[in-house]
């Protein structure tokens, strides 16, 4: 999961990284209000989770309360690369000496951690990376014996930090792998930190990304997720424990295995393109098990998007035979039925693998409306995209 | 032969008496698996029965080891208690650790990596987040279907548990000598070079399947390794072309990062030297076929 920028910082102050105060708005009263009390002036920064937003209008210097409101009011509702603008950050403008870049994040490469410093900050470090490499310390992190003081101060070297603030420096790193370690993060990202003309170093910008797989050992994490900026759909999965990317096509990809399903989406793609160019419309992995239950709850969230003409169901029977899958999915009919809400698009099923003979004995004999099965996967793919195209 | 894992492998399963476990051991025994005993030690000196088998339990893998001789552990310990068990299997010196379990913590694997490496690097570890390893008609550590195909000359790794299941039933009239699932987690223990490296080295293995997917770019290092070490046909699949930037696709890993980790990168690479792509995974059995019939 990514943060925003204010709850980055939150994270940064917890662990001890200075930061400067101050308020989050979701209007431009509160944004006046904001500025009213950190007392002016104020920057006003937009909150999206994508990069580049001082370019996009996003970042605005206000010298008054009422300006503040002003370029609040510009800033929210914004479109950032298709991040719709929903709350802004106040903070009292500083005055910046020198700006400096440091992060930690995953070496997948490398199966371990890496500290990337550099004393030319505040600009897209990977352009940094990509023109003057040299510029960009990388410091390999051992995952067991972390980062200490000593540690801080090779990467301060390393990186060449001035003199006056290597100090300070290497002890703000030590804080940001604290909390890199204790939010179990894969990315802890300062651009740029600041040195203010009275020599004091800041974080003036954060971004944070937490592992969703250690949220069993966070339990405040669940309170970072922005539920107001979840699509409908994900967020209904999500309910039920659906493994569910809401994508915009028109062909609902019910799969299991996480790389069969991509691949699913794929093959889709392509004969999409002899079929008005039809789309998948989701990623959904249903998992080993594929139980009527949880396919019933497939699909229905499926089907609840009103984009989706046809539904591919493709299932390689493993650890699960596929009788039990086609069981599965007559139940699932039932089930849905029993809801009240009938199927009533097409659907295609291709099911292979083990026990896939009885699989498809199953289904045929259940003569389920709308339901066609196609025995492989590319020739299934081939039919719901053209039954998507039909129905569009 | 066959590579990581064969006929003569003692298997323990770390977990065996949880539900996934206790699955799992008996599909492994039916498919011929020396499995051994298992780990937990809550239960240590019970017996655990599998259709007439009764297996040992014991309350380390070092006395499992130590008691019956074991080289490979499978492990199915929920998240949580991940770490600690990987830990103690690396520290108990077992040659080759399994870890099926998924969820675990990135800073978890980094951590027993880390561990492995720093202990000389005697334990592989395959996963975590991964189906196992299967050399058909000899052994299988892990979920994989026994029952898919059997034995022959195809050696397989890949990212992907069910696009490996996908793959060996397509190919199933060749047969395989090893097929290794990597894992999808963004850190993961044996990499497709490692794989790529032993199926080169194994005299039962004449043409390697490679499956990869979105995310990091493992692909393009195998790709580089490829060029350099391997000398057997190596045929190709990468899923995720589709796949929208920034979003996670099931597997934790399996993620396009700006113009990092894509799947067209990775397609690339691959052919860049000299390896056959398949566009979907029907025709990249099909390529597979071809190539191993005009190896004569």
């Amino acid at each position: 999961m990514d943060l925003y920028e204010y709850q980055a910082k939150d994270i940064f102050a917890n662990y001890g990284v200075p930061v400067l105060p101050g308020a989050v708005a979701a209007t431009a009263d509160e944004a006046r209000a904001a500025a009213e009390e950190l007392g002016v002036p104020v920057v006003v920064k937009a909150q999206v989770k994508t990069g580049g937003r001082g370019k996009a209008g996003g970042v605005k210097l206000a010298d008054n309360p009422d300006e503040t409101q002003e370029k609040a009011e510009g800033i929210l509702g914004l479109d950032i690369k298709g991040h719709v603008v929903r709350r802004v950050l106040v903070t009292p403008a500083s005055d910046i000496a020198e700006e400096y870049y440091f992060s930690f994040l995953l070496d997948r490469a490398n199966r371990t951690f890496l500290a990337m410093a550099s004393v030319e900050g505040g600009m897209d470090i990977e352009e940094v990376a990509a023109t003057k490499p040299e510029a960009l310390a990388k410091v390999p992190v051992d995952a067991i014996n972390g980062v200490d003081l000593a540690k801080a101060q090779e990467i301060v070297k390393a990186a060449n930090f001035p003199a006056e603030v290597a100090d300070q420096v290497a002890e703000v790193i030590v804080k940001l792998w604290d909390g890199f370690v204790g939010e179990d993060a894969t990315l802890v990202e300062v651009n740029p930190l600041v040195r203010d003309p009275q020599g004091k170093i800041i974080a003036l910008d954060g971004k944070v990304t937490l592992d969703d797989n250690a949220a069993f050992r966070h339990e405040t994490h669940a309170d970072l997720v922005d539920k107001g900026a979840e699509d409908p759909l994900e967020a209904a999965a999500k309910a039920k424990d659906l493994n569910y990317v809401k994508l915009d096509g028109q062909v609902g990809i019910i799969g299991n295995g996480a790389g069969l399903v991509m691949s699913t989406l794929d093959v889709v793609a392509y004969a999409g393109e002899r079929h008005g160019g039809a789309k998948p419309a989701n990623f959904l992995d249903i998992g080993g098990g594929a139980s009527a239950e949880v396919m019933a709850n497939g699909l229905e969230i499926i089907l609840s998007d009103a984009d989706v003409k046809s539904v591919f169901v493709n299932v390689f029977g493993g650890i699960t035979a596929c009788d039990a899958v086609a069981n599965g999915i007559v139940s699932a009919f039932q089930l849905l039925e029993s809801r009240g809400e009938a199927v009533t698009r097409p659907i295609v099923v291709r099911l292979d693998g083990n026990n896939a003979e009885e699989g498809r004995r199953i289904l045929t004999e259940a003569a389920l409306p709308g339901l066609v099965q196609v025995k492989t996967m590319d020739e299934a793919a081939d039919k719901a995209a053209e039954l998507a195209a039909q129905g569009a | 032969m066959a590579i990581f894992l064969n006929e003569n492998s003692k298997v323990i399963v770390q977990g065996i008496t949880g539900s996934e476990g206790t699955k799992h051991t008996r599909r492994m025994l039916a498919a011929g698996t020396q499995i051994v005993g298992g780990v937990n030690p809550r239960k240590a000196g019970q017996k655990v029965e599998f259709d007439g088998q009764a297996l040992p339990v014991f309350a380390t893998v070092a006395e499992a080891m130590e008691a019956t001789g074991a080289d490979v552990t499978v492990i199915f310990v929920p998240p949580k208690f991940a770490k600690s068990a990987v830990f103690e299997a690396i520290d108990a010196g077992i040659g080759l650790a399994v870890v099926i379990t998924e969820g675990i913590p990135v800073h978890d694997t980094a951590a027993f990596w880390a561990h492995a490496v720093a202990t000389g690097g005697k334990t592989r570890i395959v996963g975590p987040n991964c189906p196992g390893v299967i050399s058909p008609g000899k052994s299988n550590a892990g979920i994989i279907p026994a029952d898919i195909t059997g034995p022959g000359r195809i050696g397989l790794v890949s990212k992907s548990g069910t696009l490996t299941y996908q793959m060996m039933y397509e190919l199933r009239d060749i047969g395989f000598s090893t097929a290794v699932g990597i894992g999808g987690d963004p850190v993961i223990g044996t990499t497709h070079i490692d794989a790529l490296a032993a199926f080169q080295e194994d005299p039962e293995t004449d043409l390697i399947v490679l499956i990869g997917e979105i995310g990091g770019d493992a692909e393009e290092r195998a790709a580089a390794y490829i060029k350099e070490n391997i000398t057997k046909p190596v045929v190709g699949y990468v899923a995720g072309f589709t796949a929208p930037e920034g979003k996670t696709m099931g597997h934790a890993g399996a993620i396009v990062s700006g113009s990092a980790g894509t799947a067209a990168a990775k397609q690339e690479a691959l052919e860049a030297v000299g390896v056959r792509v398949g566009k979907t995974p029907s025709e990249t059995a099909q390529l597979a076929r071809e190539v191993f019939q005009n190896l004569g």
